[in-house]
């Protein structure tokens, strides 16, 4: 069973550092404050290496990968 | 092993050159470590260079740096010279050789060790409790600091210009950081800015008064006198 993989920002947390946007910015892009906007919440297999170097380059802990089994 | 005791212990002393040398530079990694830190917690957004670039600087030269403090550690430890156990280097104020000294350092090497390990594994823990072990850097870089300032290499020119550079780049950093959490909080921004100034005098102030020399207990003294006659010609420090 494939396993989907979801980007969630915690907007409390974020601090608007944006490395999550230099990371994968096929996913996510900065609003004009420096915050991320998620383009799509679903990462595609092709791109969940860059979206766990993602998530772990948050230097808050604010993007998570979360994973489901569909 | 005996064979590189017996070779450590006559002639040269190689590995009490490796933990002065392993030691200086563990100082300056941590010092290079905590300012990239600090600038990432300042959101630090040069030109050049992507933030992403400097905050795994840190990450690596963290690692870098835990790599010489370790070869400093094992080298002190190692050295039949300097009477240093393996409990020593754990736990805190139980040696018996330059007793504050070296319990300063075992306080900082603890501290930097919890503070390596919460970041190893910090998507697990949290943010708030890995944060709360971060701040043990705050404490552990002026401990480190303050425990090689008795060092043997201590009173060389070049070394004690070292040692400026480092609190110069740190307090330099961290009021840059309290500005930039400005506007508001002002008492509080105030506070760590006077705690981060008044490190170096204080430091100053107790290099001037001169009791880091010749402290501790009975074989302490003539150790240092020995190795104190020897640190002009240090192998590292770039003089010739």
């Amino acid at each position: 069973m494939p396993k989907r993989h979801s980007l969630r920002v915690d907007p409390i947390s974020c601090d608007g550092h944006g490395l999550c946007a230099e990371l994968l910015p096929e996913l996510i892009g900065l609003d004009e404050w420096g915050y991320p906007v998620l383009r799509a919440t679903e990462v595609p297999g092709t791109l969940l290496d860059h979206a766990r170097r993602a998530v772990a380059a948050c230097p808050v802990l604010a993007l998570r990968l979360d994973r489901a089994s569909r | 092993m005996t064979g590189i005791m017996q070779f450590a212990a006559s002639g040269p002393r190689p590995l009490w050159y490796a933990t002065r040398a392993s030691g200086t530079i563990a100082l300056l990694l941590l010092t290079a470590t905590a300012v990239l830190g600090i600038a990432v917690g300042g959101r630090y957004a040069p030109q050049r260079i992507a933030r992403f670039e400097i905050s795994a600087l840190h990450r690596n030269l963290s690692v870098l740096t835990l790599a010489f403090l370790g070869l400093h550690i094992v080298t002190t430890i190692a050295d039949p010279l300097v009477p240093v156990s393996w409990w020593a280097a754990a736990v805190p104020f139980v040696s018996s050789y330059r007793a504050p000294w070296l319990g300063l350092a075992t306080v900082a090497s603890d501290m930097l060790l919890a503070v390596a390990v919460t970041s190893a594994v910090r998507l697990r823990l949290g943010r708030r409790r890995w944060k709360a072990v971060h701040w043990l850097a705050y404490a552990a870089w002026p401990v480190a600091l303050v425990h090689a300032t008795p060092g043997t290499d201590a009173r060389l020119p070049l070394q004690l210009g070292l040692y400026t550079g480092c609190l110069a780049a740190v307090v330099t950093v961290v009021c840059w950081r309290l500005y930039r959490a400005g506007p508001g909080r002002v008492a509080a921004r105030l506070s760590a800015a006077l705690t981060a100034l008044a490190v170096p005098a204080a430091l100053g102030g107790f290099l001037f008064s001169g009791p880091t020399h010749a402290r501790g207990g009975a074989p302490a003294t003539p150790l240092t006198v020995r190795y104190g006659q020897s640190s002009a010609r240090a192998p590292h420090g770039g003089s010739p």
